[in-house]
């Protein structure tokens, strides 16, 4: 499979697999204009299997979205068809508005202008907690 | 702005001098009988909780200080839609100091992001309820004169009973303290609180479904009951609100100290016949939840810079 050369744009690189799809809808990229390309299953010595994400336009990336999905994705910026950039990632202390909070008791379910904000409680077991009502973030693998 | 969402909120200092305040109220009510004398607290509960209510009025009113509010969701602007953080915002212009019951989780914390007068977490649904942890601390303070070094036992719901929880994290932080966890299997502490505060903390504890076996070395018998609202199921409530009850004949083998607590209201996890029992401090407990409160309300109005100096003359020993 031969998938174009970028000549401005990111690569998002060494995402595990099976989790491409997940990170192109958290980071809205159906919204875009340009070419993106999700490459499922693509052979990575490191990995065995990863999915790849070739955006062509240099958009400004939710890094901490990347960063909560797979800290171990490395975000590549390419400038005249060269790398200008890459750049590794680690779990964001929080994130706001890229996960909503699944307690049905939550205030966040009644008011719904609220911004959906979780922090980052265990480093190491990469525990995302609720800033309102504390529950665990069921997302992160 | 202070306010108090959650009990760790506050260092240990600060509940250590909370309840050294409390016990000066207890001891010299006249110092304090007018030191909020013109300042109002405003009790918005958007649920009704008539105990905690009523709590924080006594409180209010022993302090010298006037109190409004509502007592339930219907007769507040929630019912038009309106923000909890436009609510405490509004009611910060007339009050204060406000203390606040709603039944969603995380509503404080929602609520306060523009209040310009301290806000008191009256209870937030199943999730935190710090002015009973404070209630539980200085009746344990009060019943043994430390808060370290004792046997706590806990039981009943474990799972959702959020008083538990937080008395769990408080006395976490004294030293020497061992948790017996009585429950049913369905009902135990969550998976986090056990590795997040037990074990992090290395508390010693242990988890069991027998009562009467625990019975002999516990200092303090914290009972709860099994809550209907926090049930999604009725099934699963009704096979399990009367795993534990607690009988004169349970108590045979306890201490002759041991002090039994319970946040009430009960409904018949304590036999009334336990309540002759002058081991039985529940109702002792309430009492110390308006001493508390005073204490409370008297530290935020004072982190506030809201009191008058001039109308706290000897409030202190």
């Amino acid at each position: 499979m031969i998938i174009g050369k970028i000549e401005d744009g990111i690569v998002l690189d060494h995402i595990q697999a099976g989790r491409g799809m997940e990170l192109y809808n958290i980071l809205g990229l159906e919204k875009l204009d340009c070419e993106v390309a999700l490459i499922q299953n693509a052979p990575s010595e490191k990995l065995g299997r990863k999915d790849i994400l070739k955006i062509d336009k240099l958009i400004d990336l939710n890094v901490d979205a990347v960063g909560f999905v797979d800290p171990g994705i490395t975000v590549n910026i390419i400038k005249d068809g060269k790398r200008a950039k890459r750049s590794s990632l680690e779990l964001p202390e929080e994130i706001i508005d890229i996960i909503r909070c699944k307690n049905p008791r939550c205030i966040t379910t009644i008011e719904q202008e609220l911004p959906q904000v979780f922090r980052l409680t265990d480093r190491a077991a990469k525990v995302y907690r609720c800033k309102y009502c504390e529950s665990k973030a069921e997302h992160v693998k | 702005m202070r306010h108090l969402i959650d009990i760790m909120d506050l260092s240990t200092e600060e509940l250590d001098e909370m309840i050294a305040v409390a016990k000066d109220i207890i001891a010299y009510p006249e110092k304090y009988a007018h030191v909020c004398a013109g300042k109002k607290l405003a009790t918005l509960f958007f649920e009704p909780s008539t105990r905690t209510r009523l709590s924080f009025e006594a409180a209010m009113y022993e302090l010298g200080g006037n109190v409004l509010g509502f007592s339930e969701a219907q007769s507040s602007s929630a019912a038009k839609g309106e923000s909890v953080a436009d609510t405490i915002t509004t009611v910060g212009c007339y009050a204060d100091i406000i203390a606040m019951r709603h039944p969603k989780e995380g509503a404080p914390v929602a609520g306060v992001r523009r209040s310009f007068v301290p806000l008191i977490n009256a209870g937030d649904g199943g999730h935190n309820h710090p002015t009973q942890t404070l209630t539980d601390l200085l009746t344990i303070s009060r019943e043994k004169e430390r808060l370290d070094h004792l046997t706590i036992g806990l039981c009943g719901d474990l799972k959702f009973g959020r008083t538990v929880h937080s008395l769990i994290n408080a006395m976490s932080r004294y030293s020497g303290n061992k948790f017996v966890l009585i429950s049913p299997e369905e009902l135990r502490i969550p998976e986090y609180l056990k590795y997040e505060t037990l074990i992090k903390k290395e508390q010693e504890y242990v988890e069991t479904t027998d009562l009467e076996g625990s019975m002999p070395e516990l200092d303090i018998l914290y009972m709860t009951r099994v809550q209907r609202e926090r049930f999604f199921n009725e099934e699963d409530y009704l096979r399990l609100k009367d795993s534990y009850i607690l009988t004169p004949d349970k108590l045979e083998n306890a201490k002759e100290d041991l002090s039994i607590l319970h946040p009430l209201p009960r409904v018949n996890e304590i036999s009334v016949a336990v309540d002759n029992d002058p081991r039985a401090r529940y109702f002792e407990q309430v009492r110390n939840g308006k001493y508390i409160r005073m204490a409370l309300i008297l530290k935020l109005l004072e982190d506030a810079g809201t009191l008058n100096t001039d109308t706290q003359g000897g409030k202190r020993a």
